[in-house]
C-alpha cells in the first residue's frame, strides 16, 4: 500500500520497496579496494604538484612572457600558470575526496523517517496559552494608556533613520533643467579644449564640443554629464526643419545634446550616409536632419537641439541656452 | 586504541562536558541526505558564494573606492597618463602590478556568474519538482530574496572598476531612478549625493557590496539551510520512498567527503576559468566620462533580460499639467520585473489555492505529472529568453547579419506571443509523456525481436518493466479537480461566487491528467495477454 498520505481513488500498484543493495567491486575484493586507494592517493599527488606549479610560477615566472592559446587569444603566461596550478590543487583535492566517498565509503542507502512539523496538539495548546497568560500579565489588553503612548513612540522613532538619512544628497531644485550652455558661450573641442571655426567642420563632419571653461573653473565628470553636445555638419538643403529650428543652426552645422533622451548614454555613433545619430545601449535612432527625430527605438522624445551662432571672431557660439531639460525624463520636466 | 582516537577522545570529553553537543551531534551526524545530481545545484550555489567571499576579501586590499581624479602612472602602458577616477586606476593596480590580481579578479566574476546560474537552474529544479510546496514555502520565498539580492548585489560589483563601461550601467541605473514618479529627481540627488556622477556613489556602493549585502546573504542562506536540514530535504520517487522517510547516505562520513570534495571541485573549476578565459577585461575599455560609450556594449547576462526589456519597450511618454511620466522606462524597468518577482514569490501559494491541497509533500513531482505546472515554467522561461536575446540584439544582428529593427520587431511580438505558445506545447507534451508511461506499465517495452505466431503473423516482443519501475511510474497522486458548491443560497452572484468560479477553472486546468493504470488495469491486461 501507498502512505496513508495520499488518496488516490484507484488502487495503486504495490510499493515493492528498497532494492536490494548491491555491492560494489571494492566491498568484496581487497585488491580493488587497494586499488581503489592508490587511486584516490594519485588524486592526492596530482593537486600536490598543482600547488607546486602555483608556486613556481609566483616565484619565478617572468610577467612578459605571452602565451597564445587557441579560440582565447594571447594570455599572460604567468597569471596563466598561477590560475591553472591553482584549479589543479584544488580540483583534484575535491576529485579524491569524492573518489574515496565513492568507491571505499558505505554505499548502503539508509532510511530515516520524517516526523510531521506540526507541533502536538498539546503543545500548541500550551503555547497559545503561555502567550496568552504573559500578554495579560503583563496588562497590555487592560493598559490602554500605555498601549496607544508605546504605539506612538515606537512609530516615531522609525522616523530617526529616514531623517539621517537626509542629508545623502542635496535636493535637486532646478538643477535637471541646467546646464552650463549660456547665450555666448564658445563651443570648444573635447579633447583639445580649442575654439571651433565653421570652416573647420567640412560636409559629413561630426565632433563632440563641450562649453568653453571659463578661467580658474574646473570641469567635472557631473558637467560633461549635462554638457556634452555634437556638432554635425551636412548640405543645408538637406535639413527638414521648421523655420525657427532652421535658424538655430549654421551653414549646414546642427549641434545636438549627446546625452539621449532615453537613459542618458552617449549618443556616440553617426552613420553618414543616413545622417542617423544612433545610440548604442539601446539602439534608439535620431534623424539629425529632422531635428533628431526619433525613428527608431525606445526614446520618445528628439534630442534637445542647441542654437548656434557665431561671435565677433567668427567662433561658433550657443545662441542661448538648450530651451528645453537634456537627458532622461524625470517627473518635474515639463515637456508641453 | 590508537593515539589518535585517545587525542580524539580527549578533546571530544573536553567539549562535551562544557556544551553536551555529543547528543546532537550524534543525531545529526546520522542524519540521511537522498542523493541526485540536481540537489548539488543549491550547493554550488552556496560554494560559489564562499569563493566570492575570499577572492573578493583578497581584492579589498588593494582596491580603493573612490572616485577622486588621479593620473594612471601603472605598467600599463596605453593608459599611462591618463586622468582617472582612483577606483579605476587601482582596478588596473590590482590586474597588472599584484602577483595573481587578476586571476583573482577573473575567479571572481567568474564565481559571481557561476553564483546567479546556479541559484537560477537551483530555482527550476524547485519549480519544476514542486519542492516549494507545503512545509516549504518559506525556503522558496527565501530563494526569490537571495535570487533578487543576488542581481543587485552582482550589478553593485560590476560597477565598482568604474570604467567606461560599468559607468555606463550606473548611468541607466540613474535613469531609472529618476524615472520613478513624484519622488525620482529627489532619491537619484539623494543616491549620487547630487548630479551624476558625482563623487560618491562608488564608495557608498562599495559598504553596500562588501558589507551590507553580503551580511544579509549569510543571513539568509544560513536560515535557507537551517531550514532544509529542519525540514529534512526531499526525494525523488521510487521504491521504498514515502511522504513518511528519507533514503540516502548518513551526513557522516559520505555526505560530508562528498560535499566537501565537491567544494573544491567547483573552486578548482571557478579557478580554471579564471586561468584561461578572460573576464571583463577594464583596461580595454579606459576610464569613465559621461560623454563616451563603447559600442556593443553589454551587461551581465542576469541583467541582459531587463536590458532587453528596456530595448524593446515602445517609445511612451505621458506630458501632462507639467509632469513627464516614462513608460517607456518603468514598465521594462520596474512594472514587469516587479509583477514577475512578485508573482514568482507567491507561486506556492497560487497553486495550493488552485489544488486546494494543504497537505505536506515531500516527495518531488515528475514535471510531466504536473503538466500545468511545468508548462507555466516553461512559459516564464520562454518569456525570458526572449527578452534576454532582445537584451544581445546588437550581438545577433552582427552575427546573423539582420537588422536590429527586424530583431525588435520579432521581440516585441514574440514577447506576447511565444510564451502561450510554449504553455500549450509544454502542456501537450507533458500530457503525451504521460500517457506513453501508461502504455509502459501496460504493455511492456518495445524489445525490437519479432516472433512468429502459428498462424504466420508477426508479433512484437514486449518486455514487461521490473515492479520498481512500475511503481516509479505510477507512484504519484492524481487529485481530482476541486469540487466547489457555490455557497450563495439565494441565487445572488456575489464576489464569493466569482471567486470559486474562477478557483474551480483554475483547479480544472491544474489536475489535467491522463489516468495512470491502476493495479487493476495492469492485472487484467497481464491474465488475457501472455
Ligand atoms: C545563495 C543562493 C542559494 C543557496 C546558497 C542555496 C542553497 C541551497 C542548498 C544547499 C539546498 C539543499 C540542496 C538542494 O536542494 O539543492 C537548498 C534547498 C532549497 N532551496 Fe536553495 N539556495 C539558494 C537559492 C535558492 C533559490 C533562488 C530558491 C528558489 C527561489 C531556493 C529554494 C530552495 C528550496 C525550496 C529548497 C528546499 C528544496 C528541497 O528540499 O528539495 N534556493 N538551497
Ligand atoms: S540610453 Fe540611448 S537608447 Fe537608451
Amino acid at each position: 500500500m501507498t502512505s496513508d498520505n495520499q488518496s488516490n481513488e484507484v488502487a495503486p500498484l504495490t510499493d515493492p520497496g528498497i532494492p536490494a543493495h548491491l555491492h560494489r567491486k571494492s566491498d568484496l575484493d581487497p585488491t580493488a579496494a587497494k586499488k581503489a586507494e592508490r587511486q584516490v592517493g594519485i588524486l592526492f599527488i596530482i593537486s600536490a604538484l598543482g600547488t607546486i606549479l602555483f608556486l613556481y610560477s609566483y616565484t619565478f615566472m617572468s610577467e612578459k612572457i605571452f602565451i597564445f592559446l587557441p579560440v582565447l587569444g594571447n594570455s599572460n603566461a604567468k597569471q596563466l600558470f598561477l590560475g591553472l596550478g591553482m584549479a589543479i590543487s584544488l580540483f583534484f583535492i575535491g576529485m579524491g575526496a569524492v573518489h574515496w566517498a565513492k568507491t571505499l565509503m558505505p554505499d548502503n542507502e539508509v532510511v530515516a523517517q520524517r516526523h510531521e512539523l506540526r507541533s502536538e496538539e498539546v503543545d500548541r495548546e500550551d503555547f497559545v496559552k503561555t502567550v496568552k497568560e504573559g500578554a495579560a500579565d503583563a496588562g497590555l489588553g487592560r493598559r490602554s494608556i500605555i498601549k496607544r503612548t508605546l504605539g506612538i513612540a515606537l512609530g516615531l522613532s522609525g522616523l530617526t533613520p529616514l531623517l539621517l538619512l537626509r542629508d545623502l544628497g542635496p535636493l535637486p531644485k532646478d538643477d535637471f533643467s541646467k546646464t552650463s550652455w549660456e547665450a555666448g558661450t564658445r563651443l570648444v573641442t573635447d579633447p583639445g579644449n580649442r575654439p571651433i571655426k565653421p570652416s573647420d567642420l567640412e560636409i559629413g563632419a561630426v565632433a563632440q564640443v563641450l562649453p568653453e571653461l571659463l578661467a580658474g573653473k574646473e570641469r567635472k565628470l557631473e558637467d560633461i554629464g549635462k554638457d556634452a553636445v555634437l556638432l554635425i555638419r551636412i548640405r543645408p538643403a538637406e535639413f527638414q526643419l521648421d523655420a525657427e529650428r532652421l535658424s538655430w543652426t549654421h551653414e549646414g552645422i546642427i549641434a545636438f545634446s549627446k546625452i539621449c533622451s532615453h537613459m542618458g548614454c552617449a549618443v556616440a555613433l553617426y552613420e553618414q550616409t543616413t545622417k542617423h545619430l544612433l545610440c548604442p545601449c539601446h539602439q534608439s535612432t535620431f534623424d539629425v536632419t529632422r531635428a533628431a527625430k526619433v525613428i527608431f527605438g525606445p526614446s520618445a522624445r528628439p534630442l534637445p537641439q542647441l542654437a548656434l551662432a557665431l561671435d565677433s571672431e567668427g567662433y561658433l557660439v550657443a545662441k542661448q541656452p538648450f530651451t528645453e531639460p537634456v537627458g532622461p525624463s524625470f517627473w518635474e520636466r515639463d515637456s508641453s | 586504541m590508537t593515539r589518535s582516537e585517545r587525542v580524539a577522545g580527549t578533546v571530544a570529553n573536553y567539549v562535551d562536558e562544557r556544551t553536551g553537543a555529543a547528543k546532537w551531534l550524534k543525531k545529526n551526524l546520522n542524519k540521511v541526505f537522498p542523493d541526485h545530481w540536481s540537489f548539488m545545484l543549491g550547493e554550488i550555489a552556496l560554494y560559489s558564494f564562499i569563493i566570492l567571499l575570499l577572492t573578493g576579501t583578497f581584492l579589498t586590499f588593494w582596491y580603493d573606492p573612490s572616485m577622486q581624479e588621479v593620473e594612471y602612472d601603472g605598467s600599463y602602458q596605453p593608459l599611462s597618463g591618463l586622468k582617472m577616477s582612483a577606483a579605476y586606476a587601482s582596478t588596473l593596480h590590482i590586474s597588472f602590478d599584484i602577483r595573481g590580481g587578476l586571476l583573482m579578479r577573473q575567479i571572481h566574476h567568474w564565481a559571481a556568474l557561476l553564483f546567479m546560474v546556479a541559484i537560477v537552474v537551483h530555482l527550476l529544479r524547485v519549480f519544476f519538482t514542486g519542492a516549494f510546496r507545503k512545509p516549504r514555502e518559506f525556503n522558496w520565498i527565501l530563494g526569490i530574496g537571495l535570487l533578487t539580492l543576488g542581481i543587485v548585489e552582482g550589478f553593485l560589483g560590476y560597477s565598482l572598476p568604474d570604467d567606461l563601461l560599468s559607468g555606463t550601467g550606473i548611468r541607466i541605473a540613474e535613469a531609472i531612478i529618476q524615472a520613478i514618479p513624484v519622488v525620482g529627481s529627489y532619491l537619484a540627488y539623494f543616491v549620487f549625493g547630487g548630479p551624476f556622477p558625482g563623487e560618491v556613489f562608488i564608495p557608498r556602493i562599495y559598504t553596500v557590496h562588501i558589507l551590507l549585502l553580503p551580511g544579509i546573504f549569510l543571513a539568509l542562506i544560513t536560515a535557507h539551510l537551517m531550514l532544509v536540514w529542519y525540514q529534512k530535504h526531499t526525494q525523488y520517487p521510487g521504491p521504498g520512498r514515502t511522504e513518511k522517510n528519507v533514503v540516502g547516505y548518513p551526513l557522516m562520513p559520505v555526505y560530508m567527503a562528498k560535499a566537501g570534495g565537491f567544494f573544491f571541485i567547483v573552486f578548482g573549476f571557478t579557478a580554471f576559468l579564471g586561468a584561461v578565459a578572460s573576464i571583463n577585461p577594464i583596461w580595454l575599455f579606459g576610464p569613465y566620462t559621461p560623454g563616451q560609450i563603447t559600442a556593443g556594449s553589454q551587461p551581465d547576462w542576469y541583467m541582459g533580460w531587463l536590458d532587453g526589456l528596456v530595448r524593446m519597450a515602445p517609445p511612451l511618454e505621458t506630458h501632462a499639467f507639467g509632469h513627464t511620466i516614462s513608460w517607456n522606462i518603468l514598465i521594462p524597468a520596474l512594472i514587469i520585473p516587479g509583477i514577475l518577482f512578485t508573482g514568482m514569490a507567491l507561486y506556492p501559494f497560487i497553486e495550493s489555492w488552485m489544488t486546494g491541497d494543504k497537505r505536506e509533500h515531500h516527495l518531488l513531482d515528475r514535471p510531466r505529472n504536473a503538466p500545468n505546472r511545468t508548462a507555466l515554467g516553461a512559459m516564464s522561461l520562454t518569456f525570458v529568453l526572449v527578452t534576454l536575446l532582445n537584451g544581445g540584439n546588437d550581438l545577433l544582428a552582427t552575427h546573423f547579419s539582420l537588422t536590429i529593427n527586424q530583431i525588435m520587431w520579432f521581440s516585441r511580438i514574440g514577447v506576447l506571443l511565444l510564451p502561450p505558445i510554449a504553455f500549450m506545447i509544454t502542456k501537450r507534451i507533458c500530457l503525451s509523456l504521460q500517457r506513453s508511461d501508461r502504455e509502459l506499465v501496460l504493455h511492456g517495452k518495445e524489445t525490437g525481436r519479432l516472433v512468429m505466431l502459428p498462424h504466420g503473423e508477426f508479433v512484437e516482443i514486449h518486455e514487461e518493466l521490473s515492479p520498481e519501475k512500475k511503481w516509479t511510474l505510477t507512484q504519484h497522486e492524481q487529485l481530482p479537480p476541486l469540487e466547489i458548491t457555490q455557497e450563495n443560497s439565494a441565487g445572488v452572484r456575489n464576489p464569493k461566487g466569482l471567486r470559486a468560479k474562477l478557483q474551480q477553472y483554475a483547479s480544472k486546468a491544474h489536475q489535467e491528467q491522463i489516468e495512470k493504470p491502476s493495479a487493476k488495469d495492469v492485472l487484467e491486461l497481464g491474465d488475457g495477454h501472455h
